[in-house]
């Protein structure tokens, strides 16, 4: 508190941006915001290279004959998009963006409960990234982002370990972060602030943060026992003398599965807040919200099984875990269900955050209940490893979370930065994105449904036309990418001062200085009232 | 958690004013304190899932190849896993005891007991690369080509693959517990130098407890792994 006092006579108000100045106060500072700008960049970075082998990968598949690269090319371009897009920037995307900056605003703290730990993070999370980038430059790696077994531990000619490492590294700065959000949550409250009455953004960032404790461990060992296969050739994944590479599976998915909620809960927490506010609602059922995200990431971890439906899996396993896959759709359509109530007679306007909230709920949708059909045993048998599962998982990845993460950009942009974005852009970009993928990745469900497997260079000729859709698509896609970009850096300059609050949203973030000062409150705020009290302030509007 | 209301405000700001240990964007001590021991817990919560990864692995080799695991035994020396169990246990009594110096504030007994934590700490890893020392010339490390063997009367030869699996999982299991150890003696090392410099007083004593917390934990992980890997074949040969 008395740190914040600031002199009244500067010019531009004081805040965490300009507080100081120079690369020390960047590379060195343990204030969450600079933290969460930090890895706002470093994330960019990898959107973008995980874009370009996206876009190669959608070069090649122009045409059937496998004539741009040759098939072992084709292996480390979809190895090295899944990598960089899921390990460095789909996990860390809005928990270590948005989630670092908001969750201690939100609940009225200072920073989070371990601001070097949180540093730390960030560097672990460079190194990781510099390793991926080193088996990239080396010469990339073949095996998917899977890393299965035997093919990685026996008989991939690429660097396999470099990539494994990288992933290995990114884990714990994953793991850090995590943890720091739940003793952030349990022990930073402001006074008032209950668990009833937190954000939904941050009950999704703190289910996230449980999955990431408890589950990227797993994926740790699982990965260093990888790498010292390979190394000493020891045999525990190696059938030759007994050891079980399916065991490896198991092992990935029990992490990797839950990765898959890592990547999307923090989205869904975006959605909630998005959708009240720009609804002037309160949420309809924020227990249910609250309690849909926990629910998912316990019942997360008891499904991975249906990755493996074809491996050789017990059958009892299999309706086993085709049985809690079914389960595990309750807790995501409680979700749709709610917010959707929420618009439901509210005063929406459309500015371009709530396009992408739109967004995300039709293609989430599309996304989970496609995701039923992998989930029954017979569909999955006929699908596995087609274009199905690809768009089915895009679906959820890109029109969930990368969806997601762009209406979460637009919506605290102003609180970030200061500054407004230009509206009549966003609104363009957001359709352009909405427009392109759905060309991108609709035309794979038929691709799929028709028999085009997954990880080939080469395809049948009659695949071509909706393959040419695709590809089409995913350059609207991309363009839907760049412009945002654009426009984000030209507000940086140009754009006009934002206010403290320029969408009227509830929440202690918005009650905050734009951009906030390093300790983000000038008196740690007391909390008086539940969460999104929109109908609350507009009776008395009226009144 | 502890409610703040308006006016602590007052006594937060007395507060801040005397304990220079009181970071930034705490509130007081109490909170600080809880959030560090708190934050230790889910560390260790992920420590759990670490181990648990390998423990969970060789939970099913040991079900496929319960003989071959059985028969490995053989080559272990509980001698040596004997000792260094009862050296963990004592460790873990002298850095409970540091934990209560601290407390205290007695600043002697908590040098002392630290570096008695040390002592053991040091001890077991020493016993154990003699361990590894004579795994290495019985020929039982198959991590490098040309020190494994799987030979004589005690070694069924219908074993000598699955063998090799669990010695691999002995040398990653101790191996990874091992580096935790090192982790540990230099926790204890910086611990100690702190104490030296007379950084904790009863009113500040957070890192003696965490790490506490930690050397805890890695003492309990070595109670699991010394029955799993020396005592599941040759029971007879203890008594």
């Amino acid at each position: 508190m008395s740190t914040a006092i600031q002199e009244p006579e500067i010019k531009e108000t004081p805040n965490y941006l300009n507080a100081e100045y120079g690369w020390k106060s960047w590379l060195f500072t343990t204030d969450h915001k600079r933290i969460a700008v930090l890895y706002l960049i470093s994330i960019s970075v990898m959107f973008a290279l995980g874009g370009v082998f996206a876009m190669l990968i959608r070069l090649e598949l122009l045409t059937p004959q496998g004539d741009l690269v040759n098939s072992d090319t084709y292996n480390k371009f979809f190895t090295m998009h899944g990598v960089t897009m899921i390990f460095f920037f789909l996990i860390p995307s809005i928990p270590a963006t948005f989630g670092n900056f908001l969750v201690p605003m939100m609940i009225g703290a200072k920073d989070l409960a371990f601001p070097r730990i949180n540093l730390l993070s960030w560097y672990i999370y460079i190194v990781g990234a510099l390793f991926a980038l080193a088996a990239i430059v080396m010469g990339g790696v073949d095996t998917g982002w899977t890393f299965y077994t035997p093919f990685s531990t026996t008989y991939s000619n690429t660097f396999v370990i470099t990539a494994a490492v990288g992933v290995f590294i990114a884990g714990f700065s994953s793991i850090l972060t995590g943890l720091n959000f739940i003793v952030t949550v349990h022990k930073m409250r402001a006074p008032g602030m209950t668990w009833g009455r937190l954000p939904l953004f941050v009950w999704a960032n703190y289910a996230t943060a449980l999955i990431q404790v408890l589950g990227t461990p797993v994926v740790a060992i699982t990965l260093a026992l990888v790498g010292l296969e390979r190394a000493f050739h020891i045999g525990i994944f190696d059938p030759a003398i007994g050891g079980d590479p399916i065991l490896f599976q198991h092992m990935f998915w029990f992490y990797s599965h839950p990765a898959v909620y890592i990547m999307i809960l923090p989205g869904m927490g975006v959605i909630s807040e998005l959708v009240t506010c720009f609804s002037r609602k309160g949420i309809f059922g924020y227990s249910f919200i609250a309690g849909s995200s926990l629910g998912i990431a316990i019942i997360g971890f008891l499904v991975w099984g249906h990755h493996m439906f074809v491996t050789g899996m017990s059958m009892y396993a299999g309706l086993y875990f085709s049985f809690l896959t079914m389960i595990v759709a309750v807790p995501s359509a409680i979700k749709v269900f709610n917010w959707t109530a929420t618009m439901f007679r509210g005063s929406i306007s459309y500015e371009t955050p709530m396009l992408y909230a739109f967004g995300f709920i039709g293609l989430f949708t599309i996304g989970g209940l496609t995701g039923l059909f992998l989930g029954t045993l017979g569909m999955d048998v006929h699908l596995t490893d087609t274009y199905f599962v690809v768009a089915h998982f895009h679906y959820v990845m890109v029109g969930g979370m990368v969806v997601a993460y762009l209406g979460a950009m637009h919506f605290w942009w102003p609180k970030i930065t200061g500054r407004m974005y230009p509206e009549g852009w966003g609104k363009f970009s957001a359709l352009l994105v909405f427009a392109g993928f759905n060309l991108t990745f609709f035309p794979q469900f038929i691709l799929g449904y028709l028999g085009q497997p997954r990880r080939y260079h080469a395809y049948a000729p009659e695949f071509q036309v909706l393959n040419v859709m695709s590809t089409a698509g995913a350059s609207v896609l991309g363009l839907g990418f760049v412009i945002p970009l654009v426009y984000f850096l030209w507000s940086l300059r140009f754009g006009k001062a934002a206010g403290n609050n320029p969408w009227g949203a509830k929440g202690l973030e918005w009650t905050t200085q734009s951009p906030p000062t390093t300790f983000n409150f000038d008196e740690t705020p007391i909390v008086t009232e539940e969460a999104y009290e929109y109908a609350k302030h507009e009776e008395a509007h009226v009144g | 958690m502890r409610r703040r209301t308006l006016a602590d405000t007052h006594v937060i700001d007395a507060e801040h004013a005397h304990s220079p240990h009181l970071r930034h964007h705490f509130d007081d001590m109490g909170q600080q304190f809880d959030s560090a021991t708190f934050g230790m817990w889910v560390f260790l919560l992920t420590e759990i899932m670490f181990f648990g990864g390998i423990f969970g692995a060789y939970t099913v080799y040991r079900n496929l190849y319960p003989e071959a695991f059985a028969a490995t035994s053989n080559y272990m020396n509980p001698a040596f896993g004997a000792a260094n169990t009862a050296v963990l246990i004592v460790s873990s009594l002298t850095m409970a005891l540091a934990v209560r110096a601290a407390h205290l504030g007695q600043q002697k007994v908590l040098q002392l007991m630290l570096v008695f934590t040390m002592i053991f700490g040091a001890a077991f890893l020493v016993i154990k690369g003699f361990e590894y020392h004579e795994h290495w010339v019985d020929m039982k490390v198959p991590l490098f080509p040309g020190h494994w063997a799987w030979d004589g009367p005690l070694a069924p030869p219908e074993y000598a693959h699955q063998a090799q699996i669990l010695f691999c999982f002995y040398f990653f299991m101790t191996g990874f517990h091992a580096i935790h150890m090192v982790v540990g003696l230099g926790i204890m090392t910086t611990i100690l130098l702190m104490a030296r410099k007379g950084t904790f007083s009863p009113t500040y004593y957070t890192p003696v407890e965490v790490s506490g917390l930690y050397w805890h934990f890695v003492d309990i992980v070595w109670i699991f792994l010394f029955p799993l890997l020396y005592l599941i074949g040759h029971t007879k040969n203890l008594i």
